[in-house]
């Protein structure tokens, strides 16, 4: 090859436009987090003592390791996968042994100086490693129930550990990894039932369970009819309105008494069935406001005042994106969720292009996990989706979440930068 | 290998999707709702009020009657407060440990973060020892406060008292006040409140969200600073002030005396008054309710809110009207068998012994009732007894023109009318064209339904002293620094009498001081022109009046008297206006001829007993269940009179303090 010569320097092939969002990304993170924290007696953006500071160390480490990343053999890391995998478990089971507890959730285990380590944020990161590295294994499709319980196992090992802490937050982030086993190969079925149950879901806690299923009757009775030749279709949809059925009446079981207290209010408060401005709803209608008074072009750098004067809980960490929308305005929230959408569609595009299918599987679990986090997060914060707490990838405060997206993502761009040979 | 690639169309297309989903409520609650700005601005922006020094008042001669003296209030911020010495503490601030307690649960549950009071109004000595050691009991400081002082303690019915707003201020105001202001409730205080209030500042702060202060809201754009209440300059006399607040102690009455070239009042007293200091403080609850259980009702503002039937004082009315409707001329004269008689009815005249013959100078300088019987009947019976109705309205109004029966919009709230009465009362009682001037003839004395306040009785002689008009008379002289006067205040009032007829009454008036009633009351070196009167009370003693101006020519101060249930005019009444005349034209007083001293005068006790019903248990319930019209007959005879007049008094009195906290509620 022509370009042989270069193949040893560090950024050959490296996919820049990525590397620049990313970069881009943790900037933004980096200054509305000082926003966030403001503080007169503090002015310095570079102060270890404040949390902006702090993200300052947390970006120039992460940026080391994603260089070093870029250093390592690629096969090094596909090696490495199920070790990686098997001290994320150990971890996530020493978490509930020693863990801290902070904000209900047992996810810290401190590691001294005032750092704590988050195995949660890394078990994402590993679980799509090993995902990847068995789905590329040959003779393993997904269309095969064997091989299908195998990724399920996978994807359900650490969930269930995270489940225990209990962070229900990163415990959802795991259900996006739905869209890797779509793109290779599952039913899309499985997507349309997942909506499908989430609507029936919803339906149910607003509306009484008899005239839910009196609308799903109707339509699968429409359906029967524009489709009565077709026999077997017309079996499948009995028994799928049978199911639907039976899931509706136990929605409110479920939501009674499976779902913790906590959690049903923030259901309920989305949903706009309750409102507990002072109390539970209190996040949100801030967030709300904070967002909502940002208008076009939002107060200015440092001039929130919702931000400024801490009226918005966990401003630097979940509640981010409301500095963001009160500072910079609708016009900031577009850059962003732009930045994201373009961030998430180039790793599709990257990720298509390879020829490994470790590479591209692991890359659609890049995109999933980067985008369940923001849709997660910016939903929570304009009402749309109940409160889950978990970091906007790249941009919320705190050390683990940072190095472990930079790693997801470097490792990415490690793979891409090496498409050419064979792993 | 690669297949399925396809589906990353559809997996892009749910993330551009929900992208979209997403920008949409962005736009929404950023763009479209404009509620979000407006609940963002609310939960920052906090206004805070500067409060605005109220306005001193002063005498006519720069001396202080009110001014604001500082108190300290302790305030405290909960959580900012670290263990200390709970009992050193107790007994620096003087309070004790349950109070303590209750005003620190007060504070907690009021906001750990915020300053709330802890102890209100501290003297400036206790607080001089609490000061040096206030540092070492962190989260507690002093914040100070300026309240009402009252250095001569004088004058209190004008001065009146602020207090904090009720709710009814609250709403009538349009929300200028908030709860804890202070506004003038009584006297000065209240008619002048927009004048003294000032001016309220606001700085619009902004708060964070556990509501601390961090700094202005847009830099101070909105900020208005607070503009002190302005300066009230009375029109009183402070030396004359104490001096008949000294005279009348142990007495009920009242003084008034005006200047009759500006209607300036010079004095203005109601007795029995108190200290006006203590309804200030700390103390203020218990005073005040010790106040509105005093039988005789110091918050009864008797210059204004009391009224009198006349008596003699009327007599030189009569004859001036008479004069200018025609009907006599200063030579007229009567012979004075000793008694007049109207129709059937005996009026006797002077205890029954003869005046012999007189004109009209000497019938007013001997007060003789005879006299002005006749000039009454001659007045209404001019056009014959069928006329009477309209020759009595003629003389209605000619007597209202002198401010009589109705208010004189004196500057002070709660001020009374008097009474005159119209022909529909007469109509009422008599039916119509069934009375006569026979039937009314005790007018003509100023008796009967006639009623005038001491304020009105003080005027009319304003209006005799100036030959014909009057200033509207008033209390503060002047407003604010430039000593603005109000111009209704430089407008002369005339009364419709000719200059030229007041010669004779007057001549009259002089001689009652010089040899006539009141000639006790002579002031050296002073030609004073008086009238006594003897207000008849059927409930008691009569009430002695006395009126007067002085000098003769050229007339510095008029000057009504009223000693309740003190007899004749010229035995109370006259000597203690002739000591405030003489006070205030010489500065000082003399030896009297007569021998009469202030000492005398001012140690007498002239109050009646409120024996009898203090045993009758709660006043208002006995008013309230008998009415206050109709005191119950009283089984003790010997004391029937006094116990009648004592009742009817006491009932005027809770209707005053009824009145008063009405108005407070009302206006």
């Amino acid at each position: 090859m022509s370009n042989y010569n270069n193949q040893r320097s560090f950024f050959f092939n490296v996919d820049w436009v990525m590397v620049f969002i990313y970069l881009a990304l943790c900037t933004i993170g980096w200054f509305n987090i000082h926003a966030a924290v403001f503080d007169e007696k503090h002015p310095s953006i570079i102060d270890f003592s404040t949390n902006y500071g702090k993200q300052f160390l947390f970006i120039l480490i992460a940026m080391t390791i994603g260089a070093v990343i870029l250093l390592l053999e690629s096969r090094l890391i596909t090696a490495l996968t199920p070790a990686f995998y098997g001290i994320t478990l150990l971890l996530l089971m020493l978490v509930l042994v020693v863990g801290r507890n902070v904000g209900g959730n047992q996810a810290w285990i401190s590691l001294g100086g005032g750092f704590r380590l988050q195995p949660s944020e890394f078990a994402k990161l590993t679980t799509c490693l090993l995902l990847a590295r068995y789905l590329s294994s040959t003779n393993v499709k997904v269309t095969d129930l064997k091989s299908f319980a195998t990724a399920l196992a996978i994807i359900g090992v650490p969930m269930f550990l995270i489940m225990l802490q209990p962070d229900t937050g990163s415990t959802l982030v795991f259900f996006s990894l739905v869209f890797v086993l779509y793109r290779e190969g599952l039913s899309p079925y499985f997507l349309i039932i997942g909506f499908l149950f989430i609507a029936l879901f919803i339906s149910a806690i607003l509306y009484p369970p008899l005239y839910v299923i009196a609308v799903i009757i109707g339509i699968t009775l429409l359906i029967i009819w524009m489709f009565k030749r077709n026999r077997k279709l017309v079996v499948t949809l009995v028994a799928g309105l049978a199911i639907c059925i039976a899931f509706v009446f136990s929605v409110k079981f479920i939501y009674n008494h499976v779902l913790q207290p906590h959690q049903k209010v923030r259901i309920d408060i989305m949903l706009g069935i309750k409102s507990d401005l002072k109390g539970k709803g209190y996040n949100v209608n801030q967030s709300k406001i904070a967002i909502g008074s940002g208008k076009l072009w939002g107060k200015g750098y440092l001039h929130g005042t919702q931000t400024k004067y801490a009226f918005v809980p966990e401003q630097s960490t979940d509640f981010i994106f409301c500095t963001i929308g009160e500072e910079w305005g609708f016009a900031g929230s577009i850059v962003l969720l732009g930045l994201y959408l373009f961030l998430v569609l180039r790793v599709i595009m990257v990720a298509e292009r390879q020829r490994s299918p470790f590479s591209r599987i692991y890359g659609y679990g890049v995109a999933s996990v980067i985008f369940f986090h923001v849709m997660i997060n910016v939903g929570m914060t304009i009402g749309l989706v109940p409160v889950i707490g978990i970091p906007l990838p790249f941009i919320s405060y705190g050390g683990s979440s940072l190095l472990s997206f930079t790693i997801l993502l470097f490792i990415l761009i490690k793979l891409d930068s090496n498409r050419m040979g064979i792993v | 290998m690669n297949s399925f690639f396809e589906r990353r169309y559809v997996i892009a297309g749910i993330f551009i999707t929900i992208v979209l989903i997403l920008l949409t409520r962005l736009f929404y609650i950023q763009i479209i709702d404009q509620r979000y700005a407006i609940y963002a601005n609310n939960n920052v922006r906090r206004e805070s009020i500067q409060n605005a020094a109220r306005g001193p008042i002063l005498d006519r001669n720069g001396k202080v009657l009110v001014q604001n003296v500082a108190f300290y209030d302790i305030m405290v911020i909960p959580k900012q407060v670290k263990p200390f010495d709970t009992v050193e503490f107790c007994k620096l601030l003087g309070i004790e440990k349950p109070e303590f307690d209750k005003q620190w649960n007060k504070a907690v549950k009021y906001s750990p973060f915020l300053s709330s009071v802890f102890e209100k109004q501290l003297s400036v000595t206790t607080y001089a020892s609490l000061q040096e050691r206030l540092s070492e009991f962190p989260g507690f400081y002093s914040s100070t406060r300026y309240l009402r002082t009252y250095p001569d303690s004088v004058a209190a019915q004008f001065l009146g008292y602020i207090g904090e707003v009720t709710d009814r201020d609250i709403k009538r105001s349009a929300g200028y006040y908030h709860p804890g202001d202070y506004i003038g409730v009584t006297g000065v205080e209240k008619s002048y409140e927009s004048i003294l209030r000032g001016q309220r500042g606001v700085e619009n702060l902004m708060v964070d969200s556990r509501g601390k202060p961090k700094g202005h809201y847009a830099n101070g754009l909105y900020d208005t600073a607070a503009v002190a209440g302005q300066r009230l300059t009375s029109s009183l006399d402070i030396n004359i002030q104490k001096l008949g607040e000294k005279l009348m102690q142990n007495k009920l009455g009242s003084i008034v005396a005006i200047e009759p070239t500006t209607g300036e009042i010079l004095c203005y007293v109601s007795s029995p008054t108190y200290d006006p200091n203590l309804m200030v403080g700390r103390e203020r609850g218990n005073n005040a309710a010790k106040l509105y259980a005093d039988p005789y009702n110091p918050f009864f503002i008797r210059p204004i809110q009391a009224k009198y039937p006349p008596g003699s004082s009327f007599k030189p009315l009569s004859a001036l009207i008479a004069l200018q409707e025609g009907v006599i001329s200063p030579s007229t004269s009567y012979y004075c068998p000793g008694y007049y008689y109207a129709g059937n009815q005996r009026i006797p005249c002077n205890k029954g012994e003869a005046h012999g013959l007189v004109n009209l100078s000497s019938a007013v300088a001997k007060s003789c009732n005879g006299y002005f019987c006749m000039v009454f009947q001659k007045l209404l019976d001019r056009d014959g007894a069928k006329q009477t109705e309209a020759s009595f309205a003629n003389w209605r109004s000619n007597v209202n023109k002198f401010g009589l029966g109705s208010k004189l919009g004196l500057d002070m709230p709660a001020e009374g009318r008097g009474n005159v009465p119209t022909n529909l009362h007469y109509d009422n009682i008599y039916k119509e064209g069934r009375w006569r001037s026979s039937t009314i003839i005790s007018l003509a004395i100023g008796q009967g339904e006639l009623e005038a306040t001491p304020l009105q009785l003080a005027n009319l002689e304003c209006t005799i002293a100036n030959r014909g008009f009057y200033y509207k008379p008033h209390l503060i002289k002047s407003i604010g620094d430039k000593n603005i006067v109000k111009k209704e205040y430089t407008e002369r009032n005339y009364v419709g009498i000719d200059s030229q007829y007041f010669q004779p009454v007057i001549n009259g008036m002089q001689a009652v001081v010089e040899d006539g009633t009141a000639i006790r009351s002579k002031i050296p070196g002073i030609v004073m022109c008086g009238k006594t009167g003897t207000a008849q009370n059927p409930h008691g003693e009569d009430h002695s009046v006395f009126v007067a101006f002085a000098p003769r020519d050229n007339p510095k101060i008029a000057i009504a008297v009223v000693v309740e249930n003190s007899g004749e005019g010229a035995h109370w009444a006259a000597p203690i206006a002739s000591f405030i005349v003489e006070q205030y034209l010489k500065g000082s007083i003399s030896q009297r001829e007569s021998g009469i001293t202030v000492d005398y005068y001012a140690n007498a006790n002239r109050l009646p007993d409120t024996a009898m019903y203090l045993h009758h248990g709660p006043l208002k319930k006995k008013v309230k269940a008998n009415g206050p019209q109709k005191p119950q007959a009283d089984s003790v005879k010997s004391v029937k009179s006094v116990s009648r007049k004592n009742k009817k008094d006491t009932a005027a009195k809770v209707l005053a303090a009824q009145y008063l906290k009405k108005e407070k509620e009302d206006e």
